[in-house]
Parts: structure tokens; C-alpha cells; sequence
């Protein structure tokens, strides 16, 4: 097969219109060259992106195999337009050592549909008391940059400060789950008049914005960089607000499901809307699309989430967290800030491709759609539409809160290295074989 | 009206009419054959995932009294325990031909799931569901409210009644807020603010912190139980402070307005939130809350099971 690919009469994400010339993985120019045996994908009315880059992404592997796999996540991926992905590290074992990173990296090669950087814990079996092996982790062959207890929150003030010290050395950041653990003792959903109503116990808004001016502060103080993981709250907007304008050196993130969903969908009792951090109401929505807008919030990051059915199948306390994200952000996107004029194709390439790469430090990710550049692209028709089933995912999971929902925004190709991934919306069946499942 | 899962699955004259089959069913329990051959031929399942005797055995009266086949499948101690799924439950229950399950569960929406989801058919009966609602138990409250208030009105126009205690994990405080509301009274919520949730501002109820400034202005007090666990979790000092402040004793009774009178959903906490003197006296109807309920559940069972309520007279 040819590794020659000619994209032509799309529009790069600034507005203009250019060819694209991919060969050797990179782009090679805006011409096709006469005999190149290119490859033609005809891009006419369809957006040109940098391959989106998701921060968040729980693959479950190793140990929870049943609910998701490196390869799945990746073939979810591909689907979604992402060509990087960063593995959160509450896996069985949890990434907290060189090993587990260095395997989580071999896996996402050997999976070869996108990048898959590592996230190392900050704390030894995300306990949140001693630190783990940051420095092998960051040593490795993962080259770990991002540090993160996702799921649970550095707690300890002493321990988020060391944390946030120790990584200076390598530029490194701690991306941080906001949430006090002692305000949300067995907490559900939202705090508020929904659950007063339906008699779940409330994850208070305060929970989240404590820690996040708690860690604003400490980070001011020892001179580090701090990353918020999916801020939910105007009240968090609000702070990181403050602390962009003080000068400190901090970045968030927020889930395309905190841009559409509201806490009222927990009226059903059905688990596929319990997440952590919970659905907020519409006045913490609106404040989170402004500030995504804004910049005060840098990235779109997805926290997906897959978990197996029986999971999910069950009363709402006994239910796990989370939601599947991958294949349906990009859409999101286009719902709640492209069509609402919030965002440009420029800026959503900014939001969810080139300041999660510079976040992470990804190299050949998130990059300028000039000649010489990785080809790493998505692409995307933005007139079209699709209805999400939860039953033809990509994913091993079926969580998602979207299903049966009408999506503007069809993903047409990804290329990953100047290799397609996506085909005419359809996966390309992997090239080496013996990892296809 | 298929399954009955929070007091807002109900209009208020579909309340009413529920109230109204009641009295008529009364009869059946004031007879000397205490037994009407409606659901004969119907399975009706007592799924209880939390103990709780009084309500068990209430429906299981009731159902029995309509004649219809009672299996009590206490989960406590059973396969649910064991980690045998909601779902799997209610597959073994349709798989037994269950006309209709009542459950009781520790976790809110229990019932909600049951009846949302495709796993069994019949009817569900939402016996109390974690801290969400408890909708039998406001059902034979407004009940009793009715018969000695009312003077032969259908709804509760114009009362007041006074919710004392725990609030915040009270199934039976936010059924009992919605239906007595939507039938009229007024109510107000009477709680140490730590066990009032946020969010109540949005309730069709008043909030107050002062129960002797309401004990004079009130038709009805109900107590509510207070855990002893909750004393563990910060939400008051001890019980020694509690009762002073929202315990129902002689002296607060004797600030009552004539002929109000003092309900209490059970089980009771003597000496808690409420003194045996007070629980035993002759304001207290607490007594006649446990038969009136066996009367209310009849009417529920009876109601959801035939689709149709009965006529005022019509087993006079």
C-alpha cells in the first residue's frame, strides 16, 4: 500500500483552503507532484484538524481488561480523530513505577493507532501518602511528564506540595482530581435541589474549588506547575481565573460532558450518568463553555471512562463512575462551542490538540499544519451528522451518556503518522495484523 | 397508573382516590371476614432488601386481605446480600410470574430501576428507597390526617402540619412533603440545620429551626426517627442536646392547639425525639397509623392491580 496520500479541497483549521501532500509519515507539501501514485481523499467541505490530543483517557490496562484494553481505547481513539491519548494510571497495578509506564507505553505501540503517553501517580498506590517513583517514571522510556492520582485527589496539602516540587526538576506537572475526600464521603451527584430531591447524597461544589485554590496557592508558592483535571464549577472558573491573572502557572481541563450534561439527567436513576466529578446544573455549563471560549479553561480533555455492564446495571449508589468519551468529544465540541459560535475551527484545534501537546510536552502532536510537520490530522464534516449507538462503539464498553442522540460533526479520516487510522468514517483494518483482535 | 414509585406519580385526585377506596376497604378490615376476593390468582412479591417488619407485614396483610398469593422474599440474609444484582433479582422474580413486586431498598431510585428497566414487567411498589421517598407511608399519613382533621373533606385544605427531625435522610419526610402539599395543608419542616439538605429551598414546604415557636400553630406534629449513627457523623452535638431542642415531650405537648394531633411513622426512638408519656397519650395516633396503613396499602395494591379505584359506598 502506498504511504502516499494527497487531501485535497479541505480547510485547514485557520479558514484557509490547501491541499495536503503526505508522504514518509509528514506533510510534504500542498501540491500533488505528477506520478506520485498518491492516494486521493477528496476533503471537499470538510475541516482540516491537528490530530486532537486527549490529556485524560483511562485504557484500563493492565488489570481491567474486561472493561477496556490499550488497543480498543486506541481503535476508540482513531474513531474519535484523537492521535494521542494519555493513559491515566489507576490501573491493576497502578502505574506508579517505571515498569508499569514502560509497559503502558509498549502496549500503545504495539497498538500503533495513536500515541499513548503514560501518566505516572503521584502517590504510591494512589494512596496519596508517599511519593512514587516520579523520577524513574519520568527517566524511563515512557518519559513521563504528567503525574496524576485520577480517581483520587492528593489530598494532603504536604504531599501535593512535595509533589509539585519534586517535578520542577524535569518540567513536569501534577494534574490534579479536585475533590476534598472528607466533603464527599460516599457522595453521588451534585448537591442541590436535585439531589434533595431524589434522596442522593450531595458532592458539593465547594469540594472541588477548596482544593483548587488550595493548589493554586501552594503552586504560586513553590513556583511548580499545576494542571486541574475536569473542572466542573463556575466557582473553580472563577479561581483558576484569578490565579491565571496572578501569574500562576496553571492549566485545566473540562469534559465534553460537563459542557452538555446537567445533574437533572440523574432523575432516571440511571448509572450511565454518574460520574466523578458529577454532572452540575446549567449555570456551571454555561460558566465552563465561557471560559473554554476564553482560555481560562486550556483543553478539552475527555475522562473516559469505560466499565463493563454489570457496572452500570444496577442501583445508582452501587453504580461505577464514568462515562465512555472518546468517540463522541469531538462532536460535543462542535455542538456546544462551534455551533454556539463560541469557539472557531481554530480554536478547537487549539483547545483539544496543540495546548494539550504543549501541556504534556508531546513532541509531533498538536502541531502547525505546515510542510515538514508529523502528519498526524483529523478530519471532519462538520455539515454532516450521526446518531450515536451505543451497540457499534469501538470501545469494550457501552457506557455512554449520548446514545440515541443526533451529533452534528462526522469524522471522516484520522492519520496517525501519515497513515490513515480512519477511513471514509470507517476503522482501517491495522496493518500488523497479529495485534488486531 | 402502572407502578407506584414517588408520591409524583400521582394526581392529586388519584391521591384522593386512593384515599377515598381506602375507607371503603376499611370495612373489609372491621369485618369479621377480613378477606375480598379481588387479586385471587395474583403473586404479589414482598422484596425486602432493608429490614423493616412493620411495612412488610402491612403490605403482606393487605395483599392477603385482597386474597392475593404472597411470597416475602427477604433479601437481608438471602442472595442479594451475597451480591446477587438488582438484576438478576427481578429476572427471578418475572421468571416466577410476579403480578407485582414491592420493594424495599437501602439504595435511592431502587424502584425507579426496577420499573425503568426492561428486566421484569409487573407492577412495582416502591416500599422506601434509600433517603428518597416512601410513598404508602404519606399515603396512610394523609390518611389519618383526613379522617380526624378534615371533618369529611376529601383533601387537606387548610391544615398545618409540623415534620420534626431527621430531614435530610427521611424517605418519609419527602413523600410526606409532596402529597400532603399537593392536597392543600401546609407544611412546615422543623430540623436542626445540619439535617435539612441543601437544596429545600426548591420543596412546596416552609423550613424552621424553632419547634416551640411552631408547636402552638400547628394541626399535626409528625416525629421523625432519629439514627443513632447520625450523632457519629457530626449532624448534632449528642442526644441529650437533640431532645431539648426537637424532642416532642409533656411540656411542648401542652402548647398544642386543641385537637391536633401527634403522628410518628415508626419505629420509634423512645426517649429520643419522642417520650413514651407523649407517645402513649391521648394526642397520639401512632397506633392507628399501623391499621390505617393496612387499609391505604389495600387500596394501593387494589388500585394498581384492577385499574380502577372503588366508589364512596360501594362495600357499605
Amino acid at each position: 500500500m502506498s504511504n502516499k496520500y494527497f487531501i485535497s479541497g479541505g480547510t485547514l483549521d485557520d479558514g484557509s483552503k490547501k491541499n495536503l501532500f503526505i508522504s514518509d509519515g509528514k506533510i510534504s507539501g500542498f501540491e500533488n507532484p505528477a506520478n506520485s501514485g498518491a492516494q486521493v481523499i477528496d476533503a471537499t467541505g470538510k475541516i482540516i484538524l491537528p490530530g486532537l490530543v486527549d490529556l485524560h483517557t483511562h485504557l484500563r490496562e493492565p488489570g481491567k481488561e474486561d472493561s477496556e484494553t490499550v488497543l480498543s481505547a486506541s481503535r476508540a481513539g482513531a474513531k474519535g480523530g484523537f492521535t494521542a491519548l494519555s493513559a491515566m494510571p489507576n490501573t491493576s497495578p497502578v502505574a506508579d513505577t517505571a515498569g508499569v509506564v514502560e509497559q503502558v507505553l509498549r502496549l500503545g505501540v504495539e497498538a500503533g493507532l495513536c500515541d499513548v503517553f503514560p501518566i505516572g501517580a503521584v502517590t504510591k498506590n494512589l494512596q496519596g501518602s508517599e511519593l512514587s517513583e516520579i523520577g524513574a517514571m519520568a527517566d524511563s522510556a515512557a518519559a513521563v511528564r504528567i503525574f496524576s492520582d485520577d480517581g483520587h485527589c492528593v489530598s494532603n496539602p504536604a504531599v501535593m506540595r512535595r509533589a509539585l516540587e519534586y517535578v520542577k526538576k524535569f518540567d513536569g506537572v501534577i494534574a490534579q482530581h479536585a475533590q476534598d475526600p472528607d466533603l464527599t464521603v460516599n457522595a453521588q451527584m451534585n448537591e442541590g435541589v436535585i439531589s434533595s430531591i431524589l434522596g442522593l447524597k450531595g458532592w458539593p461544589p465547594i469540594a472541588e474549588e477548596a482544593i483548587i485554590a488550595r493548589d493554586v496557592l501552594l503552586t504560586e508558592h513553590v513556583q511548580s506547575r499545576l494542571h486541574v483535571c475536569h473542572v466542573t464549577t463556575a466557582g473553580g472558573v472563577e479561581i483558576i481565573r484569578w490565579a491565571k491573572a496572578r501569574g500562576i502557572n496553571v492549566t485545566a481541563e473540562v469534559t465534553p460532558h460537563h459542557l452538555l450534561l446537567t445533574d437533572d439527567l440523574a432523575a432516571s436513576y440511571d448509572p450511565v450518568y454518574k460520574v466523578n466529578p458529577p454532572l452540575r446544573t446549567e449555570k456551571d455549563v454555561h460558566a465552563l463553555r465561557e471560559a473554554l471560549a476564553e482560555g481560562i479553561i486550556d483543553i478539552v480533555a475527555t475522562d473516559h471512562a469505560p466499565h463493563p455492564a454489570e457496572n452500570k446495571e444496577c442501583e445508582w449508589q452501587e453504580a461505577a463512575f464514568g462515562m465512555l468519551g472518546l468517540e463522541t468529544a469531538l462532536s460535543i465540541i462542535a455542538l456546544t462551542m462551534v455551533e454556539t459560535k463560541l469557539l472557531d475551527w481554530k480554536g478547537v484545534a487549539e483547545r483539544f490538540s496543540r495546548a494539550p501537546a504543549r501541556i504534556g510536552g508531546y513532541a509531533h502532536q498538536g502541531g502547525e499544519l505546515n510542510v515538514g510537520e508529523m502528519a498526524n490530522l483529523t478530519l471532519i464534516d462538520p455539515a454532516a451528522s450521526w446518531r450515536v449507538d451505543r451497540n457499534l462503539v469501538a470501545s469494550r464498553s457501552r457506557n455512554t451518556p449520548f446514545h440515541g442522540m443526533e451529533l452534528p460533526g462526522v469524522i471522516s479520516e484520522t492519520f496517525f503518522r501519515g497513515v490513515p487510522t480512519l477511513r471514509n468514517a470507517e476503522l482501517v483494518q491495522q496493518l500488523n495484523s497479529e495485534n488486531s483482535q | 397508573m402502572k407502578h407506584l414509585l414517588s408520591i409524583n406519580d400521582l394526581s392529586d385526585s388519584e391521591a384522593i382516590a386512593i384515599l377515598d377506596t381506602a375507607v371503603e376497604l376499611a370495612r373489609v378490615s372491621d369485618a369479621p371476614m377480613k378477606k375480598l376476593p379481588t387479586l385471587r390468582g395474583r403473586t404479589i412479591v414482598n422484596l425486602f432488601a432493608e429490614d423493616s417488619t412493620r411495612t412488610r407485614i402491612s403490605f403482606e396483610a393487605a395483599a392477603k386481605r385482597l386474597s392475593a398469593d404472597v411470597i416475602n422474599f427477604s433479601a437481608k440474609g438471602s442472595s442479594v446480600s451475597k451480591g446477587e444484582s438488582l438484576k438478576d433479582t427481578a429476572q427471578t422474580l418475572q421468571a416466577m410470574g410476579a403480578d407485582a413486586v414491592i420493594i424495599r431498598h437501602q439504595a435511592s431510585g431502587a424502584a425507579h430501576r426496577l420499573a425503568s428497566s426492561q428486566w421484569m414487567s409487573g407492577t412495582v411498589i416502591n416500599a422506601g428507597d434509600g433517603t428518597h421517598e416512601h410513598p404508602s407511608q404519606a399515603l396512610l399519613d394523609a390518611y389519618t390526617l383526613r379522617k380526624h382533621l378534615m371533618h369529611g373533606a376529601q383533601n387537606l385544605k387548610g391544615i398545618h402540619v409540623a415534620i420534626v427531625g431527621d430531614i435530610l435522610h427521611s424517605r418519609v419526610a419527602r413523600s410526606n412533603v409532596l402529597l400532603l402539599s399537593k392536597l392543600g395543608a401546609t407544611v412546615t419542616l422543623i430540623a436542626p440545620p445540619t439535617l435539612l439538605p441543601v437544596g429545600i429551598e426548591s420543596w412546596p414546604a416552609k423550613i424552621s429551626y424553632d419547634f416551640d415557636e411552631l408547636i402552638p400553630q400547628v394541626d399535626a406534629i409528625m416525629m421523625l426517627r432519629v439514627q443513632s449513627e447520625r450523632m457519629n457523623e457530626l449532624f448534632f452535638p449528642n442526644a441529650r442536646e437533640y431532645s431539648r431542642y426537637f424532642g416532642l415531650n409533656s411540656d411542648r405537648v401542652k402548647k398544642m392547639k386543641k385537637d391536633s394531633i401527634i403522628m410518628h411513622p415508626g419505629p420509634m426512638n423512645r426517649g429520643l425525639e419522642i417520650t413514651a408519656d407523649v407517645a402513649d397519650s391521648a394526642r397520639s395516633v401512632i397506633v392507628e397509623q399501623v391499621s390505617n396503613g393496612v387499609s391505604v396499602r389495600m387500596a394501593i395494591l387494589y388500585t394498581l392491580l384492577t385499574g380502577e379505584g372503588i366508589e364512596s359506598g360501594a362495600l357499605a
